[in-house]
Order: structure tokens, then sequence, then C-alpha cells
């Protein structure tokens, strides 16, 4: 796949395209980079130049209990909403892709829906919700709220990843299985799964960084529980904290980048455990199978 | 699927143990949907599917004693070719050591020893249609279904191809219903075929029986070239209107002034284009009392030179009369019934 050696455009264009392309990665990762360099600055006050380098922020950060409970809280508000999210998403798309139904697009709509409605009209709905709940049942806010409301938008990323990859996968493999005497148990663990396993690996580690630095809904959902974001949004003003707060940044950054990188990969053609489209049906050069057939 | 289309009507087959049958027919003609109502993947509305007299039509694609090879293959992309080939005995959880056996068995059988240990990503198009192969023999099947197995091979891999499959059906003493439109490969691998169109069967016959003596028109056109002469054209000929067919390599080229004899029937017209095609020519002629007929010429002595200046000039073409097939027109389906035998 050596896509580098054409050359349709001029020279100029590929230059200019090169130089855009640069300017744009600068604009979105400058900021974040500031904040990377902050981080090593041994003074409490933020101005240029630094005097120096220290990691003194990273002890201060480590031993102080409240930010270690709110990572606490983020990590399992994470991990709840990422395990709700691969149960339901995943079902969700098994059956919108397996079975025609009244109704079928709508329920694809509004599955997917969550991630582009305002955060804050969900952490609104969310809200009320919840007090209409503590009236009725005698909910309250908690990590629970926290979970269910980062689900709404978790549950999204499963989905589109997993039906992503069942559209992909041949219809006649399922067959096939059926075909060679296995029932719809067998089928499911022996071809759909590994086949939608990376996916869901995917789905899964996007949802959890989805999770990890969300703020609004949170903000709505959480009643008195700190997470990580939060944590960050309520000492931000502070500037006895602001040191401790960069460092705490930069987590959340690489807990959210780390998990993308991941997902990007998994999600990449070529992993050998997916179906790839018509690549997967070219010869590789250089077998002689004419010569196995005719031996 | 097909919403209210009824996609197959009048399909009355019996097909005989060990027989090599394929199901011939254009696109869209139903020979995969009867192939598909066979395997369990699409269940009939009316009629049945009998296998060994006992009634299948209603029992799930993985009950029933039939293994399908399918167009596109359709390997495990995960699994390596050794596990593909596996894959229907360990669901059935045979033996493990009968399961290898069986396993090496089919692969060596197909030749794809070397190959166990590959991902069906890394095999070139004739050797995944091997893996499927040995995938669906290796479960030792009543039936199997071959759904245009070769399609996506080149023609010499094809022609290949043709000859092994053959083989192996007559040495596993298997039954084999094979659907393609190509009327060559189903002429030369079939015990019998039956031609479809619009969901129903033209003709059931051995290759010789549906070559030789095309019972429709549509079979006169769809194997072999479509040499059918009718109304005007054909009394201008025969002095009967009744539609007939004759094959194109039946007639012979000859001079206007060529006296025939009485046990053969003959036709004036003017050569309207040449297609020179290596070993033989194509002519096809223009009759002077209406309709065209194909003339296939093996080029014994003739050089593409002088195969081509023979175009526009008048011509006359005969044939020996027991060559003419009258047409009937197709016959109204009997039932609905669809039978597998064995």
């Amino acid at each position: 796949m050596s896509r580098t050696s054409r050359t349709i455009e001029p020279r100029s264009v590929r230059v200019a395209m090169r130089i855009v392309s640069g300017l744009v990665l600068l604009f979105l990762y400058v900021p974040l980079f500031v904040i990377f360099i902050y981080v090593f600055n041994p003074l409490r006050s933020q101005s240029w130049p630094l005097t120096g380098l220290s990691t003194r922020w990273f002890y201060a950060t480590w031993n102080n209990s409240e930010v270690r409970t709110a990572f606490v809280t983020s990590i399992k508000a994470g991990v709840g909403a990422t395990t709700i999210a691969l149960v339901l998403g995943s079902l969700a798309a098994f059956a919108v892709h397996r079975f025609r139904f009244f109704g079928r697009e709508a329920v694809s709509f509004f599955l997917v829906l969550p991630l582009a409605l305002p955060g804050i009209v969900t952490g609104m709905a969310l809200n009320s919700a919840i007090n209409i709940g503590g009236q009725l049942f005698g909910i309250s806010f908690s990590l629970l709220t926290i979970i269910v409301g980062h689900a709404t938008f978790c549950v999204v990323v499963v989905y589109n990843n997993v039906i992503a990859r069942l559209r992909r996968t041949s219809a006649s493999l399922v067959e096939a299985s059926q075909d060679l005497g296995a029932d719809g148990l067998q089928t499911f663990r022996y071809v759909i799964l590994p086949n939608i396993a990376t996916a869901l690996m995917a789905g899964g580690l996007l949802a959890f960084a989805l999770s990890f630095d969300e703020i609004v809904v949170t903000n709505f959902t959480a009643g008195a529980e700190i997470t990580l974001p939060k944590w960050i949004f309520n000492n931000l003003r502070l500037p006895n904290q602001r040191p401790v707060v960069n460092v705490v940044a930069m987590v959340v950054v690489l807990a959210s980048f780390i998990p993308v990188y991941f997902a990007q990969r998994l999600t990449r053609e070529g992993g050998g455990l997916i179906s790839r489209g018509e690549e997967y049906w070219e010869a590789p050069p250089g077998e002689a199978e004419a010569a196995a057939v005719s031996a | 699927m097909f919403g209210e289309v009824v996609a197959v009507a009048g399909v009355d087959l019996e097909i005989l143990q060990g027989e090599f049958f394929s199901l011939l027919g254009p696109s869209g003609c139903g020979k995969t949907t009867c192939l598909r109502m066979i395997a369990g993947f699409e269940e009939p509305t009316a009629g049945r599917i009998l296998l060994l007299g006992q009634d299948v039509s209603r029992l799930p694609a993985y009950e029933r004693d039939v293994n399908t090879v399918f167009q596109d293959y359709a390997l495990f992309p995960h699994m390596t070719v050794a596990a593909n080939v596996e894959y229907g005995l360990k669901v059935k959880r045979i033996r493990v050591q009968e399961r290898r056996r069986r396993v090496r068995e089919a692969l060596r059988m197909m030749r794809l020893e070397r190959l166990e240990r590959r991902k069906p990503g890394e095999l070139s198009g004739g050797q995944r249609q091997r893996v499927a192969l040995a995938r669906a023999l290796v479960n030792q099947p009543r039936v199997l279904l071959l759904d245009e197995p070769l399609g996506a091979l080149d023609l010499k891999l094809r022609q290949q191809m043709q000859i092994e499959l053959k083989s192996i059906q007559e040495r596993m003493g298997m039954t084999f219903i094979y659907v393609t439109h190509d009327q060559e490969e189903a002429l030369t691998m079939s015990d019998r075929l039956a031609v479809l169109n619009q969901g129903r069967v033209e003709q059931v016959g051995s290759p010789a029986e549906v070559y030789e003596r095309p019972a429709t028109s549509f079979v006169a056109g769809f194997v072999g070239a479509s040499n059918v002469l009718a109304g005007d054209a054909a009394r201008a000929v025969t002095g009967q209107a009744a539609a007939f067919t004759v094959r194109p390599e039946k007639i012979r080229l000859a001079r206007l002034e060529e006296i025939t004899g009485a046990d053969e029937w003959t036709a004036t017209g003017t050569v309207r284009e040449v297609v020179y095609v290596g070993a033989f020519t194509r002519y096809i002629v223009d009759l002077d009392g209406g309709g065209e007929l194909v003339v296939l010429q093996q080029n014994l002595a003739m050089s593409s030179m002088q195969v081509l200046k023979t175009r526009g000039t008048a011509i006359r073409l005969i044939w020996n009369k027991e060559h003419n097939r009258l047409l009937a027109e197709p016959a109204e389906p009997k039932g609905t019934e669809e039978e597998v035998d064995r």
C-alpha cells in the first residue's frame, strides 16, 4: 500500500498542504505542551522563562489526598461506565445488525444521538431525573449516578465500533459456521466473538478515555463526589494550587492519550483478526498456485 | 429478501445418489435460492426438501447433513487453514485423534499440507478455493453444495479445478449439487443438469441431451449459441412455421451453386460478421428468408486474412436434417416440490 509514490499534485501544492497541516497540529498541541513544561516549574508562580527544572510538584501531587481520592473516583467511574457501555453497546449492535424490525433505524439514531447532544443538556436532564428519582425511590447523587451519566455517551462509542466491524464481517461467515454444524452459541463463540474482539477493545478504551476527562455531565450528576476533571475545575482559580493542577492535567491527558492510541491501533486494518474487505480477496503475489494444483 | 416476488416457482427435481448434478441458469434465475433452501439458509414458503426420503425442510442448517462451498469461500479469517478445516469436526465434538486424522487426510487430498499454518488472508484465490473444499469434504456430508465456486478464478485455473472437482466427486462417490451460470462448466462436469429460468426448470437431462436436444428456445439460446428460427424465417427453410434450432458447429458454409442432398436443409444468406477466434471462426449470416444463423467453422486450411475476406459475400448454408430440433414452448410447472434423494 504505497500511496506516497502518487504525484498528481504539483510540488507547490504539496508543500503548502504540509505547512497548513503543520500549523493545525501546532495549534492543537502547543497549549498542551505548555502545561507539560510548567509541570517542571520549580516555583509556585508561573512566569517565563522557567528558573530551572524540578519534579517537586509530582511529589506534592502524589501526597495530596484530595487528588488521590478524585483519581480513584475517576477510575471507578470510567471502569463502571465502560462496563455498562460494553454490555449494552455490543448487544444493541448485534440486535440492529442481525434483525430487521420496526423502528430499527430509529433505535440506531437514538443510540448515536447522545454523542451529538450538548453535554449540558444531557447533564440538566439527568440532574432533574435524579432529583425526581430521589423523591420517588430515594436515589441520591453518588458514584453510581456519575457512571450512569457517563454510560449515556460511552454506549455510543462501543455501539459504533462493534456495528462497523459487524458490517465489515462477511455475512457468509455465520452461514458457513452453521453449515458446518455449529449452533448459535458455538457460532458466536468461535466466529463472531474473535472477529469483533478488537472492536470491543477499541470501543472500551475510547469509552474509558471519554469518561475519564468528562466534566459537564459529571458536574450535574456527581453531587458531592469529586472526579479528577472536577477537581481541576474547582482548583484552577486558586493560584496556590496551580502547580498541582498542572500535574493532574498532565495525568488526565496521558490517561486519555494512551487508550485512544491503542484503540486506533486495534481498529487499523490488517490486524489479522478482521475480514479485510476487498484486500482480503487479493491474491498475495509470488504464490505459484498453478504449480501446486497440477503437481 | 425477495419481498413478494416468488424466487423459485416450479422446481421439481430428483437428484440421485452419487450424482454430479448442476443447476444452470442466468443470474436471478433462482438457482442460488434453490441451493440455499437445500442448505437450510432459506425456508421454502411451500413445498418440501427430502434428503434420503426424510423431510428436512424445517431443519436448521446445522442439523442437515449437507455442506456448502460458498461463492466467496467464507473462510474464517482469524483461523489457520488447519483450524478452518477442523471446524466442522470440532463443533460436532468428534474426538481429537479422529479429528486430527481426518483433517490431515483432507489437507493431503487437497494438497494443502504445506499451507496448514497459514491464515486465509495469506493464500491465493486457488488455494482458498481448495481450503473451502477441504473444509466441506472433511465432514463427509451426504450432499455437497457448490455455489459457483470457480467464479473468482482465472480461466486456466478454472479448467484445472473442473477436472479436479469431477475426479474428487467420482472418487468419493458423493452427491454434488453444483450451481453455475457457465454452460461450459455445467456441460463438462455434470452427470445431469437442470436449466433454470425465472424460477422454473426448463429442462433436465444429461449434458448431451440438453445440448443436442434443447427442449425450449430458452435452453437452445442459453446452452450454446442462440440459433433459433421461428415463423416465416423457419418456413423459408423447412416449409413449416414451427420454431427450430440448429447448433452452429453443425452448419457447413458452401458456395451458392452447391447442390444439396435430400437429407439436408439449406438456406442462402449474406455474411454479416466474421469473428476470428484462432482455432475456429464464428460467422453471423443474415438469411435471405429472414432471421440469422451463427456458424462455427474450424480454420482447417484458411488463414485469418482469407477468413476475414468472406465478410459481405453471399453464401449457402447446409446442414443435415437430423440436426434440426423442433422447439416446444416452456411447459407449465407441475408442482412446487423439490427433492434431494440419495
